[in-house]
């Protein structure tokens, strides 16, 4: 049932047909977790447990208890916000971006993608709303008339930007995430036993039938859905950016912002989706469908934008000089030789040296070396808005005022809890909904047309000759 | 009223393209083709029109940006005027992310909310499916039965000579 291209690798090997995609993906819905589901779902509920008590302790006694001083008002919190936000931009490329250009790989990739996206802009979320200080009035950033008069919220703040711009995108990343699963809750559905089972699943489902006009009606949703999902994502992180571009610290109040913080994004969302694949495909056995091929295909994606932030970095300090601005200058060469100098190299090493690597096919190709370096991604890009947060911020206009940072338990507790609650969602998410999108991947599994069918006698008769691997077998 | 179906089942989207040009070309009227997946070309070939749903996207949009607009300006500029950073009290740049993120939350939703309204999506328990391998690796056409008008087994011999690997009757009570 498959059209094997003389050219290009398969994007589910196997032969796969289209009820063995089926049962593969509904499998894990339909069993009873598996140990290492347990066992992984036991971690993450310790995580979780430890963001409960964080932030519990952040409430009763404020973000006292946080290592924030009076200098350096910014730190743990907004890093954790930035690199959450990061990571989640990878699904919504996926399916938004990769679906405009056409890049049929995504399809087995973008549910899992779309899903890291909520749960990561969820985990985002936290932080900002934490640091309110008093999060019962977080919907003081609404523009309601406050009780004391008129007086709205004042629309010339990128931080009010920020609430706008994070809003949306979770609101319209869940509506284009659910939007696919209609069709394959359906699926689930009708394969159902149990009366729990069925029930749910037909809520979930909508009455999804598959009719033709419903698919027509589906796919126009989805291209429209991705068309404003693109210029969304790429607005959000640079709204997130403009947060500390329009403020006049030196090393913040740079033009370079946007682009840099969304090439960062992608860099850093790149990573995390490597991370979570490969894990999930060797847990749930879907290596037919998450291949090599497209392990490669993301590995190109970070190449392309690390080098980007690469570049980023070395405009940055260039630009510094450049300004003969003085205090500019003192903030980069403060980052890279003074007391947080750790901090930047370990950012420089992480985001800019080893993803070179992957320009060799074997390292590319190789899902432990993969796995090793989008760890390495990840560690990195927190390290980078941790060096541009708080090296800013520390070395203050006066000398007086200069401090250093360095976290509280609770600090540490919501950043490790937040991964918990992260993966807590996305263990749920594995074991309920289909982590693959069915319907899609069966779509690309015999790339046709009207128009493709009559030509495929004679494209299969000169497949043949060039070589002899070609295979176009119906069953 | 009980409404009577013929139901051609398929296996290869290629034979289900060519079988609904066929039995359309016969005279045959399809009431609907169930599929696992978007099937594509069966919009050419089913004669169903394009979807008007972008335009509902694009109003839905342009009802987002005037609203964002009219919004900052009528809150910043006229109900209660302050200055900001030395700015105008209308200062337009300023209001353009904004602006841009409300277009963006109107379109998607006056789009997506329609989409569920004109295909009667909502959440029920009760699901009415002809047949249930339908999502998972077989194409189902159905075709209305008029008692007393439609030939049986001369609609049964179009689809089995059009490649449906079964034919089967379902009786669906409204």
């Amino acid at each position: 049932m498959q059209h094997v291209s003389p050219i290009r690798e398969p994007l589910v090997t196997g032969g796969k047909t289209y009820h063995d995609i089926t049962e593969d993906v509904c499998r894990q819905v339909e069993a009873k977790p598996n140990v290492r589901w347990m066992a992984a779902f036991a971690v993450a509920l310790v995580g979780l447990a430890i963001f409960i008590y964080s932030v519990y302790r952040t409430l009763w006694y404020g973000i006292g208890e946080w290592g924030l001083n009076k200098t350096v008002g910014w730190a743990w919190d907004i890093t954790n916000f930035v690199w959450w936000v990061g990571i989640g931009h990878a699904g919504t490329l996926i399916s938004a971006i990769l679906l405009l250009f056409r890049q049929k790989w995504r399809t087995s990739i973008n549910r899992a993608a779309e899903a890291m996206t909520i749960f990561a802009v969820i985990c985002a979320a936290m932080f900002p709303v934490l640091h309110m200080g008093r999060p019962w009035l977080a919907y003081w950033v609404l523009p309601l008339p406050n009780t004391f008069g008129s007086l709205w919220v004042n629309f010339n703040s990128p931080l009010l930007w920020d609430v706008f711009a994070i809003s949306t995108y979770f609101s319209v990343s869940l509506v284009f995430w659910y939007i696919g699963l209609i069709p394959d809750f359906a699926t689930i559905r009708d394969r159902a036993t149990g009366p729990i089972a069925r029930r749910a699943y037909s809520a979930l489902s909508m009455g999804w039938t598959g009719s033709a006009k419903a698919w027509s009606r589906y796919e126009t949703v989805s291209l429209i859905l991705a068309g404003v999902a693109t210029p969304l994502v790429l607005s959000v992180h640079t709204i997130v950016s403009m947060d500390f571009a329009t403020s006049v610290i030196p090393g913040w109040h740079t033009t370079i912002f946007p682009p840099y913080f969304v090439a960062g994004a992608i860099f850093s969302g790149f990573a995390m989706v490597l991370t979570l694949m490969i894990i999930t495909r060797k847990t749930f056995k879907l290596e037919d469908y998450i291949t090599l091929e497209h392990v490669e295909s993301m590995n190109k994606v970070i190449i392309l934008t690390g080098s980007i932030v690469g570049v980023a970095y070395t405009t940055e300090f260039f630009i510094a000089w450049y300004s003969g601005v003085a205090y500019e200058q003192y903030a980069f060469i403060n980052r890279a030789t003074g007391p947080y100098w750790w901090a930047y190299w370990a950012m420089m090493t992480c985001n800019v040296i080893t993803p070179q690597l992957f320009w060799f096919r074997s390292i590319r190709r190789s899902l432990t070396a993969t796995f090793i370096i989008s760890i390495f991604v990840n560690i990195g890009m927190w390290f980078e808005r941790f060096v541009i947060i708080v090296t800013s911020l520390h070395r203050d206009y006066l000398p007086s005022s200069w401090v250093m940072f360095s976290p509280s338990w609770i600090d540490i507790g919501v950043y490790v809890g937040t991964i918990g609650l992260f993966f807590t969602l996305f263990l749920l998410f594995c074991k309920f909904f289909p982590v693959v999108n069915m319907a899609e991947v069966k779509s690309i599994l015999k790339s046709s047309s009207a128009v493709r069918h009559t030509h495929a006698d004679t494209m299969h008769s000169t497949d043949k000759g060039l070589n002899t691997n070609t295979q176009h077998n119906n069953e | 009223m009980n409404k009577k179906f013929v139901l051609g089942i398929y296996d290869d989207e290629d034979v289900l393209l060519h079988a609904i040009e066929n039995v359309r070309a016969a005279g045959t009227k399809i009431y609907d083709v169930f599929s696992p997946y978007p099937v594509h070309g069966i919009d050419d070939v089913l004669g169903i029109k394009r979807s008007r749903l972008p335009i509902v996207a694009f109003f839905g949009g342009l009802t987002g940006m005037s609203f964002a607009l009219w919004m900052q300006i009528w809150m910043l500029g006229f109900d209660w005027p302050m200055i900001i950073g030395g700015k105008p009290h209308i200062a337009l740049p300023a209001f353009i992310p904004v602006t841009f993120e409300l277009t963006v939350l109107f379109a998607a939703f006056s789009m997506v909310i329609t989409f569920f309204i004109v295909s009667k999506l909502k959440p029920s328990f009760k699901v009415n499916v002809f047949d249930k391998r339908s999502t998972d690796d077989k194409f189902v056409m159905a075709i209305e039965v008029k008692d007393g008008v439609t030939d049986m087994n001369a609609l049964n011999n179009l689809l089995r000579t059009n490649g449906a690997i079964e034919v089967n009757e379902k009786e669906v009570v409204k």
